[in-house]
C-alpha cells in the first residue's frame, strides 16, 4: 500500500478549500457544489479505507513516516480499529453539514464553506496522526475554524461563547503541550508506536496523566469543566453545533483510549476512581440539569455531556465490553446528536426560536419530520434497536464488571436519560397546536429528508447489527487492554514500593 | 590587513551612509535617490555578509570584534529589517511630508551601530555600538517633529535610554574594575572567584539590556514611544533592535559570565515571567493598535528571554528562532496597520478594524493568520517559535517558567482575539483606499505566506540557526 490514503484524507478537503479560497462568486452554489464534491469524494476514500483495512491485526495500517522537524518530530499518521471509525465518521457528518448550510447559513457561504473543509482536514488529522506533536498540532489548529464558525455565523451572544470556547480549550491543552514536550526529554521521541514499546517511566505518569487529562477533560467536555458546551452549542450556526458534538468532542474520548490507557497505565489505574466520579456526576448532574432546560439546543447540549460521561466511565473500566461500548457510544452519538441539532436546525429556520415552549403538537403539521425526530429520540435514550443502545448496554457490561456501584449510579443516568428525551419530544411533537403560527411551517424537504435518513439509516443498521463495528475495533481493543495490563503487571510492584 | 575583509560589511555600510548623506545634501530633491539607495547599499551589506559567513569564529581588533555563525545569522536578520522597514515606509513618509535624506541615513547608521553591537566581544565595543544605533533611534522616534506626540517621545526615549545607558556604563566599570579587562575572553578567563561586584555588574548591564528589549520592569517607555512614534519607525523600534540587544544578551551571559550562571539565572528567569504575564494583561485594555503592539511585543521578548534563562544551546536557539519569526509577524501586522488609510489618514485604534472582513477580506486573512500566529496556535509560525523556547525551557526541567509561559499565551490570546473579534464578528465601517505601494503589498504577502506556511518546512530554519553553538 504505497499511495499516502490518509494524507490524502487529510489533504483533500484543504485544496478543495483553496479552489474556494480563489473562486470568484461568493454566495452562488457553485462554490457548495465544491465543497459538496470534495467531502463527497472523501467520504468514498474512507470507506474504501475501511474496506482495504485488515481487522485482524491490532498494529497501525496505511502507516505513513515523513521526516518533519529533522530528528524530533516525523510526520506518522495510520489507522487501527480504534480510529477508523472516526474518520469515516468525520467524513460522513462533513458532507451532510455541507448540504445543512443551504437554510442556516444566509450570508458568506463561501467563507463557511472553507472553514467547514478545514475543520474536516484537521479532524481527521487528528484521528490518525500518530505523533504526540502532530496530534497536538491537528488538536489545537481546530480552535480556529470553529471560533470563527461560532463567532461570524452564530447566534446573538455568539461573541461570549466564541470566546469561551477558544480559551476554555485553549487552557486545557498548554498543559498537554508542557506533558508532549516532557515526554519528549523523558523517553526521547514523542511517536505514538514507539512510545507503545518503551513506555514511559513511572514517576513521571501521574503529572503526565494529570495534563493530559486537563486537555481532554474540556474538551470531552467533563463536569466541571463543561460550561462552554451549552453556550458553544447554543449560538453556534446548525452546522456548527453538529460538527462540535458529532465530531469535536469525540477527539478527547479517543485521546483517552489512545494517549491516556496507551500511554500511561499506572497513573490511568491510580486515577480511575476520580473518573469514575465525574462521569457520575456528568450522568447524574447534567442529566438533571438537562430536565430542566427551555432551550432545545441547550437541552441537547447537556444531553451530550450526560452521554460523554457514559463514555469516560466505559473507557476508565478497562475492560473489553467498556471501551468497546464506549466506542459505539461515541460513534453512535456522533449521528444521534448530529441527528438532533439538525432537527432542532430545521424547527428553528422556520420558526427562529430554540425555545421549547414555542413548539408543541408538530405531529400534525409535520408528521415527516415527527418520525424521523422520535427514532432519534429513541435513539439518544438508548432504545434497543438503535446504536444507543449497543453503547450504553456494553457500557454498563463493563461497569458491572469492575465496580457494581458506579454502574448502578450509571444505570440511574439511563432513565434520566429517557425522562428528559421524551418529555421533550412530548412538548414539542404532541399536544394541542398553540402557537397558530407553526400552522404554516411546512414539512421537511428533500435535502433535510435526505440529511436525516442518511443518519437514520446507520443508527438503525448498526442497532439491529453492531458486528461491522465491533470486528473492526475488537482485537485493537484486546491488544490495547493486554499492553496495559502487562504494563501495570510490569510497573505496579514499584508503585507499591512507592505508597 | 587581511583581517579587515572581514569587517567589509560594516566598512560599506558606513562609506554609503557618508556617501548618502552628501549625496542628499548637495543634490536637491534626492530623497526619492537616497531612499532607493540606502535600500540597496543594506542589500548589498547582506550579500557580503553572507558571503563573510563562515565556520571558524574570526576575532579582529584583539578580540574585541568577532565575526561567527551568530553574528553573521543576527547580523542578515537585522539588515533584512531595515531594508523591509525602508521599502515600506515611502507613502507613509510622503503623507507625513517627512520624506527626507535624513530618515534612510539615520536608519542605515542604527543598523551600522547594531551590527557593532552584534559583533561586539568587548565591553567598550558594545558600548560605542550601543550608542550609535541609540543615537540614531532617539532622531527617529521624534522625526515627525511637527507633531507633539512624536516629538514627546522621542525625548521620553531619550531621556530614558539615557539613564539606562549610564547605568550600563557604570557595570561596566564595575566589571572592569573587578576583572581588569573589558575583553569578554579575558573576563571568562581571570575571573577566579564570583566578587560581589561582578554580579553588581552583571545586574546593572542587565538592566539596561532589558532596558533596550523592553523587558518588564524596565518596559516603561516602550507603549508611549511606540504610539507616539511615526507607525514605520515603531516598526523599526519593534523588531530591529530588540535582535541586537538580544545578541549582546547572549554573548555578555555566554561567554564571560557562564559559570556565573546562578548569579543571572534567577534575574532572568524574572526578566521573563515579569514581562510574559505583563504584556499578556497590560495589553487587554489597549484600543490603540501600536500601544497593543508595545505591550504584546514585552510579552514576545518574554517569551524569548524564557529561551535565554536555560543556560543551553537549545535555550539559546530557541531564542534566535523566537525573534526570527516574531520579526516576520511584527513586520506582516504593521504592513496591515500601514494599510488602514483613507484619504491620506491613518487609523491605528482597534475600533478602525470594526468589520474590515467585509470589505478587505484578504487583508483581513493576513490579519487573521498574523493574530493567532502572535497567540502562538498552531499550525501557524508562532506555535513553533514558542514550540522551540519551551522544549528547551522544560529540557531544562524549568517546569515553573514552562506552565507561567503558556499559560500566560491563554492571556494573551485573549486580546488577540479581541482584534480578530472586531475584524470578524463586528458590524462594518467605511472602505480604507486599495492604493497601496507594491512593495507594502508585496512585503505583507511574502510575510504572512512565511507565517502561515511554515509548517511545511519546519526545520529549514532551526538547521541554519542549530550551526549557532556559543557554548
Amino acid at each position: 500500500m504505497n499511495f499516502p490514503i490518509l494524507s490524502s484524507l487529510i489533504l483533500l478537503p484543504l485544496i478543495g478549500s483553496l479552489f474556494l479560497l480563489f473562486s470568484k462568486d461568493k454566495n452562488s452554489n457553485t462554490g457548495k457544489y465544491v465543497a459538496l464534491f470534495t467531502s463527497f469524494v472523501n467520504f468514498l476514500i474512507s470507506l474504501y479505507l475501511w474496506y482495504q483495512f485488515d481487522p485482524t491485526t491490532s498494529s497501525f495500517q496505511f502507516v505513513e513516516d515523513r521526516e518533519w522537524l529533522k530528528g524530533f518530530v516525523n510526520y506518522k499518521v495510520g489507522v487501527d480499529g480504534i480510529s477508523i471509525l472516526f474518520i469515516i465518521l468525520t467524513s460522513l457528518i462533513t458532507p451532510l453539514c455541507i448540504i445543512s448550510v443551504n437554510n442556516t447559513v444566509k450570508y458568506r457561504l463561501r467563507d463557511f464553506l472553507i472553514a467547514i473543509l478545514i475543520m474536516e482536514c484537521l479532524m481527521i488529522g487528528v484521528f490518525c496522526s500518530l505523533d504526540l506533536v502532530i496530534f497536538y498540532l491537528f488538536f489545537e489548529a481546530g480552535l480556529i475554524p470553529m471560533f470563527l464558525i461560532i463567532g461570524i455565523w452564530g447566534g446573538t451572544r455568539r461573541v461570549y461563547s466564541a470566546f469561551k470556547f477558544f480559551l476554555y480549550t485553549l487552557l486545557g491543552s498548554v498543559l498537554m503541550l508542557i506533558a508532549i514536550i516532557s515526554i519528549y526529554w523523558i523517553s526521547g521521541t514523542t511517536d505514538v508506536t514507539q512510545l507503545y514499546e518503551i513506555g514511559i517511566d513511572t514517576k513521571y505518569q501521574n503529572l503526565l496523566w494529570l495534563a493530559f487529562f486537563s486537555s481532554f477533560a474540556v474538551k470531552t467536555p467533563m463536569w466541571p469543566v463543561h460550561t462552554w458546551l451549552p453556550d458553544a452549542h447554543v449560538e453556534a450556526p446548525t452546522a456548527g453545533s453538529v460538527l462540535l458534538a458529532a465530531i469535536l468532542l469525540k477527539m478527547a474520548g479517543y485521546g483517552f483510549i489512545r494517549f491516556s490507557l496507551g500511554l500511561f497505565p499506572v497513573a490511568s489505574e491510580l486515577f480511575t476512581p476520580l473518573v469514575y466520579v465525574l462521569s457520575l456526576i456528568a450522568i447524574v448532574y447534567t442529566s438533571l440539569v438537562a430536565l430542566m432546560q427551555e432551550d432545545m439546543k441547550k437541552l441537547i447540549a447537556y444531553s451530550s455531556v450526560a452521554h460523554m460521561g457514559f463514555v469516560t466511565l466505559g473507557i476508565f473500566t478497562i475492560t473489553q465490553q467498556g471501551i468497546e461500548g464506549s466506542i459505539v457510544q461515541m460513534i453512535s452519538h456522533g449521528l444521534v446528536s448530529a441527528a438532533l441539532f439538525l432537527c432542532v436546525g430545521v424547527v428553528y429556520d422556520r420558526m427562529h426560536s430554540r425555545l421549547i415552549a414555542t413548539y408543541g403538537g408538530l405531529v400534525s403539521v409535520m408528521p415527516k419530520y415527527s418520525i424521523l425526530f422520535m427514532l432519534f429520540t429513541l435513539a439518544a435514550l438508548g432504545l434497543p434497536g438503535t446504536s444507543g443502545f449497543i453503547g450504553e448496554f456494553l457500557i454498563l457490561m463493563g461497569a458491572f464488571k469492575d465496580n457494581f456501584l458506579v454502574a448502578v449510579i450509571a444505570s440511574l443516568g439511563v432513565i434520566f436519560g429517557a425522562a428528559y428525551m421524551l418529555w421533550l419530544y412530548r412538548r414539542v411533537v404532541f399536544g394541542e397546536v398553540i402557537n397558530k403560527d407553526l400552522l404554516k411551517m411546512p414539512d421537511l424537504d428533500n435535502s433535510e429528508k435526505f440529511i436525516l435518513w442518511c443518519l437514520a439509516i446507520p443508527v438503525l443498521f448498526f442497532g439491529f447489527y453492531p458486528e461491522p463495528i465491533i470486528n473492526t475495533i475488537e482485537i485493537s481493543v484486546k491488544d490495547l487492554i493486554e499492553m496495559y495490563n502487562f504494563n501495570l503487571n510490569m510497573y505496579m510492584p514499584e508503585v507499591k514500593i512507592n505508597d | 590587513m587581511i583581517n579587515l575583509n572581514f569587517i567589509l560589511p560594516e566598512i560599506f555600510i558606513s562609506l554609503s551612509i557618508m556617501f548618502l548623506l552628501l549625496l542628499g545634501v548637495f543634490k536637491k530633491n534626492s530623497s526619492d535617490i537616497v531612499h532607493n539607495l540606502s535600500v540597496v547599499s543594506l542589500i548589498i551589506t547582506g550579500v557580503l555578509i553572507y558571503n563573510n559567513s563562515s565556520n571558524q569564529n574570526i576575532s579582529l581588533f584583539n578580540g574585541g570584534f568577532v565575526v561567527d555563525q551568530l553574528s553573521s545569522f543576527m547580523k542578515i536578520l537585522t539588515i533584512l529589517g531595515g531594508a523591509f522597514v525602508l521599502s515600506i515606509s515611502t507613502k507613509y513618509l510622503k503623507i507625513f511630508k517627512i520624506f527626507l535624506i535624513e530618515y534612510p541615513v539615520l536608519i542605515l547608521s542604527s543598523i551600522l551601530g547594531m551590527m557593532v553591537m552584534i559583533s561586539s566581544n568587548d565591553l567598550m565595543v558594545f558600548y560605542i555600538g550601543l550608542e550609535l544605533q541609540s543615537l540614531a533611534l532617539y532622531v527617529l522616534a521624534s522625526f515627525n517633529r511637527d507633531q507633539l506626540k512624536s516629538s514627546e517621545s522621542g525625548l521620553k526615549y531619550f531621556v530614558l535610554s539615557a539613564l539606562s545607558s549610564g547605568l550600563l556604563l557604570y557595570g561596566c566599570s564595575l566589571i572592569y574594575g573587578f576583572s581588569g579587562s573589558t575583553n569578554f575572553d579575558v573576563i571568562g578567563d581571570t575571573m577566579s572567584a564570583s566578587h560581589y561586584g561582578l554580579t553588581f555588574g552583571i545586574v546593572f548591564i542587565l538592566v539596561g539590556l532589558a532596558f533596550k528589549i523592553s523587558a518588564v520592569p524596565f518596559h516603561m517607555w516602550a507603549p508611549d514611544v511606540y504610539e507616539g512614534s511615526p507607525t514605520v519607525v515603531t516598526l523599526f523600534f519593534a523588531i530591529v533592535p530588540k535582535v541586537a540587544a538580544l545578541t549582546v544578551f547572549i554573548r555578555f551571559l555566554y561567554i564571560p559570565f557562564v559559570n556565573m550562571i546562578e548569579q543571572w539565572q534567577p534575574i532572568l528567569i524574572f526578566l521573563s515571567i515579569a514581562s510574559m504575564i505583563f504584556g499578556a494583561i497590560a495589553a487587554i485594555g489597549q484600543n490603540n493598535l501600536k500601544r497593543l503592539i508595545a505591550y504584546s511585543s514585552i510579552g514576545h521578548m518574554g517569551y524569548a528571554l524564557a529561551g535565554l534563562s536555560t543556560g543551553s544551546n537549545e535555550g539559546i536557539q530557541g531564542s534566535i528562532v523566537y525573534i526570527t519569526i516574531y520579526l516576520f509577524m511584527n513586520l506582516a501586522f504593521f504592513c496591515c496597520l500601514l494599510m488602514l488609510k483613507r484619504n491620506d489618514e491613518y487609523f491605528e485604534t482597534v475600533d478602525d478594524l470594526s468589520g474590515l472582513s467585509k470589505n478587505h477580506p484578504i487583508l483581513s486573512l493576513s490579519l487573521l493568520v498574523i493574530l493567532f500566529s502572535l497567540a502562538g496556535i498552531p499550525p501557524l509560525a508562532g506555535f513553533f517559535a514558542k514550540f522551540y523556547v519551551f522544549k528547551a525551557v522544560i529540557e531544562q526541567s524549568m517546569y515553573f517558567l514552562a506552565i507561567v509561559g503558556l499559560l500566560s499565551t491563554v492571556i494573551a490570546a485573549f486580546y488577540y482575539l479581541k482584534i480578530i473579534k472586531v475584524i470578524y464578528f463586528d458590524g462594518e465601517k467605511e472602505s480604507y483606499d486599495n492604493d497601496h505601494n507594491i512593495w507594502l503589498k508585496m512585503s505583507l504577502t511574502f510575510s504572512t505566506l512565511l507565517i502561515l506556511l511554515y509548517f511545511i518546512f519546519p526545520s529549514q530554519l532551526v538547521e541554519i540557526v542549530s550551526r549557532i553553538n556559543i557554548l
